[in-house]
């Protein structure tokens, strides 16, 4: 049991440190921490695609990606070493997450070679950029539920439907989407996969504004879509089992949890707040809550490190990693709740000057809950865990062995 | 990086597992809680002839000369067997104590004996009800003599030996080593609600005992040595918890309501879900309180012990409770196995002082990191 880098491993980090000091400016340890994340302006994207090539150029793109599509084939603790890194370096924002961490290895296991080689490496140097198009308006944690349609036409597939919850869609190129081809049989046997171009006749795209105010997510429209056969991934009904490739990354592409930063930002306030007749930080409630927060945040760190150490030994990632969502979810909205009550009624405030901490709390909370909805709400967490760490029954399901048009629905609009 | 364990220490624990199922079933537990016996003193011998007491002394003194992370896995399986056993009391208070703050003299002359097994040692800190408090000890260290009273002393009924707080009549506090055998010593057995391990009342009049490291530096040696015990302890903790989880999870797959399996409700997976959670978040603080304990970084374990104190605490206290709820009326009764981890998570919870306390004790430290 060693915390230290081995030898190979601090020689890496000295490598990426000095590369990125080279190449961004060093963060104000006492800035605060943007979390909102999505400055996504035109200029932001332009910004973080020149910073996406120059990485790829100089060797520091995609670096678990194998070297045939473009990576540096690294293990996961040097990109974990990177990321340590990089969070020193005020860089541009990260809008690839989902094309590099889930996407590209879903092409990887199952495009064709000419798909490989088509979208990958315009993928790994940013230059194209992708989003994912699963979730629709009646089918969100029951993705197999969706009912988008592609009905084939000569060399083409005709897309109709709506997508929604589309994070990112709005600028970028490409979208991998899953939609149902065959009613007829269950519903996880009649859906397939495609990529499609953002830019087709048909596809609109209309942002939708969040409760924290920011549009980072979409709806998506198609409206007879032409979609190419050769922009079929994998087989015509082996949907449900390439989009498992692209949510098992998903699992893996979330990070570690909160960590430590956060916790100094919140000493420091329970330090300059006042609470019952003195400084909050004397104030033995306050006292018992940051410990419990700390605690929790320091064991998702860890749980997340040992995660670590069995994937480089070759453990496959398993639904243990469900426990850094399940945890780090609502530990997140509890941290910003906290945080504003010490903020006494000021902390009611979202103004620019007058919010204590330029308003970094307010904004996470008013952000934290998408956190414990995307890519698998808390419940549906906790049923993973249940099932597939503990092995306990699945849910009784009433729609497994019937034909999709037949499975019970809502409402319309509900 | 390396955040795990490695072959050969997986190997200690598993030995250590497939010995305590074969000699220490929950109804080796169970008898010594109905019989009012101490503790089972075959289940004694037989780890100190496996050199369990002994596992991080060194081989001079004769001990294995493993290490810690070799004594933390085995102090999971003596939690996951919940082993009737004064284990922690001789290990992780008394022979941690001398191991670590001995001279070479009392080294030699106790460490054999404790290793061996001989001699049972204990930790005498508390005096009554409420958390330690360097400023209300009363018992008192003069000439070489103790006067006063300690309760509760883990094992303090069976124990030769111990290490005890006491103050000198100016404010000054030393640890102390005690003969329990010796002159002016009376143990009084107290109830427990953990019968399968036993408590006492030590009162001392006039009984020699010796300082044991520097005299007045006895506070931060305690709370140096109670750091340490708290994360053994932490250990012990989860393993007695995904014990209780383990049971808990076959019983609600075989019982059934309402045509099918209680362990296929959701209102039951979730809280399941979220013990898992809870001992992983235990498991994952008390790994780096080991790693920082092998290596002997002692402003780590400062941070990393009471984390792993109170996140165990709460782990096993959780599935202490919901391995009754769950098991529904059998949970609650005396013949299920229940209430013998329902009563050990309650017991190990405040045995070194409550978790409010050692979640206090965790900020001022982080308080004063930040500071430096
Ligand atoms: C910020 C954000 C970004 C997102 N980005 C994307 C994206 O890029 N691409 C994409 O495809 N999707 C995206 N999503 C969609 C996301 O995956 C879904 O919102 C999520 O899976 C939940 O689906 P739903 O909204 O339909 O809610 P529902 O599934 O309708 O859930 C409603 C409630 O029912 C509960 N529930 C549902 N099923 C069960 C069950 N079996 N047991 C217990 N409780 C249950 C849920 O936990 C929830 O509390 C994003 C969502 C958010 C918030």
């Amino acid at each position: 049991m060693d915390f230290n880098d081995t030898p190979e491993e601090a020689a890496f980090r000295t490598k990426a440190y000095a590369w990125l000091s080279a190449n961004a400016k060093l963060r104000d340890p006492n800035e605060y921490v943007d979390m909102l994340g999505e400055r996504e302006d035109d200029a932001a994207i332009q910004a973080a695609k020149d910073w996406q090539s120059k990485k790829y150029d100089e060797g520091w793109a995609v670096l678990t990606w194998p070297k045939e599509f473009g990576g540096q084939g690294l293990g996961r603790m040097e990109n974990v070493i990177w990321n340590q890194e990089d969070a020193k370096f005020a860089t541009p924002t990260n809008i690839y997450t989902i094309g590099h961490g889930m996407l590209g290895p879903t092409i990887m296991a199952h495009g064709t070679p000419e798909q490989q080689k088509r979208y990958i490496p315009n993928m790994a140097r940013g230059q194209e950029v992708w989003c994912q198009l699963f979730s629709e308006p009646a089918a969100g944690s029951d993705l197999a539920g969706l009912r988008s349609t592609a009905v084939r036409d000569g060399d083409e597939w005709v897309l109709n439907g709506q997508k929604i919850w589309s994070t990112g869609a709005h600028y970028c190129d490409w979208g991998m989407v899953v939609v149902r081809t065959d009613p007829n049989v269950v519903k996880h046997a009649g859906l397939t996969y495609f990529i499609v171009d953002m830019r087709s006749p048909g596809v609109e795209v209309r942002p939708i504004k969040q409760i924290n105010g920011g549009s980072a997510f979409n709806e998506v429209f198609f409206t007879d879509v032409r979609v190419p056969a050769e922009n079929r991934l994998g087989a015509e009904g082996d949907g449900w089992s390439v989009s498992l490739t692209t949510l098992m990354n998903e699992r893996v592409a979330i990070g570690a949890g909160a960590g430590a930063g956060r916790f100094k930002d919140l000493l420091r306030l329970a330090r300059q707040s006042r609470m019952n007749g003195k400084p909050a930080i004397e104030d033995s409630a306050v006292r018992q809550k940051l410990a419990s927060i700390y605690i929790r945040s320091k064991g998702l760190q860890y749980t997340g490190m040992r995660t670590l150490s069995a994937l480089s030994q070759g453990a496959t990632p398993g639904p243990e990693g469900s426990i850094g969502k399940a945890v780090g979810g609502p530990l997140a909205q509890e941290i910003a709740s906290f945080a504003i009550e010490m903020q006494g009624a000021a902390g009611g405030l979202l103004d620019e000057g007058s919010t204590p901490m330029e308003g970094m709390w307010q904004n996470a909370y008013l952000s934290s809950p998408g956190m414990r909805i995307a890519g698998g709400t808390d419940e549906i967490l906790r049923n993973i865990i249940a099932e597939r760490v503990l092995r306990m029954p699945p849910e009784m399901r009433v729609d497994k062995k019937i034909a999709f048009r037949d499975v019970p629905t809502g409402p319309p609009g509900s | 990086m390396n955040f795990d364990f490695s072959e050969d220490q997986k190997l200690v624990q598993k030995t250590a597992r497939d010995y305590l199922d074969e000699q220490s079933g929950l109804d080796v537990c169970r008898a010594v809680l109905e019989s009012g016996k101490p503790y089972d003193t075959d289940l004694w011998k037989g780890i100190a002839e496996m050199g369990w007491l002994g596992v991080a002394v060194d081989e001079v003194h004769g001990g294995a000369g493993m290490g810690y992370l070799e004594l933390v896995l085995i102090a999971e399986e003596v939690g996951r067997a919940l082993a009737p056993i004064p284990f922690a009391s001789s290990v992780y208070l008394c022979t941690e104590a001398i191991q670590r703050f001995g001279s070479p003299e009392q080294q030699k002359k106790y460490l054999p004996r404790l290793a061996a097994g001989e001699v049972i040692g204990t930790g005498a800190f508390f005096e009554g009800p409420g958390d330690l408090d360097a400023s209300t000890i009363e018992l008192k260290l003069q000439d070489g003599k103790l006067d006063g009273e300690k309760w509760p002393v883990p094992d303090g009924d069976v124990a030769g030996l111990a290490v005890a707080l006491a103050q000198d009549g100016q404010g000054r506090l030393s640890m102390v080593l005690v003969d329990l055998e010796g002159d002016g010593v009376t143990k009084t057995s107290l109830g427990s609600i953990d019968p399968s391990r036993s408590q006492a009342k030590l009162r001392f009049e006039a009984a020699p005992a010796e300082v044991l490291g520097e005299a007045g530096h006895g506070w931060d040696q305690t709370e140096a040595l109670l750091d340490r015990a708290a994360l053994l302890l932490a250990f012990e903790q989860i393993g007695g918890a995904e014990r209780a989880l383990e049971i808990t999870k076959e019983q609600t797959m075989g019982r059934y309501a309402f045509g099918r399996p209680v362990a296929s409700f959701q209102a039951i997976k979730h809280r399941m879900a979220d013990l898992y959670c809870a001992i992983e978040i235990a498991r994952s603080n008390a790994y780096y309180g080991a790693y920082a304990l092998s290596n002997d970084l002692a402003e780590e374990l400062a941070v990393a012990a009471p984390s792993a104190r109170s996140a165990a605490s709460d782990a096993f206290d959780l599935a202490g409770q919901e391995m009754i709820q769950f098991h529904g009326g059998v949970g609650f009764t005396w013949e299920y196995d229940c209430h013998l981890f329902y009563r050990r998570a309650k017991a190990l919870s405040v045995a070194l002082g409550s978790p409010a306390a050692w979640r206090e004790k965790l900020v001022a430290r982080l308080e004063a990191r930040e500071a430096q």
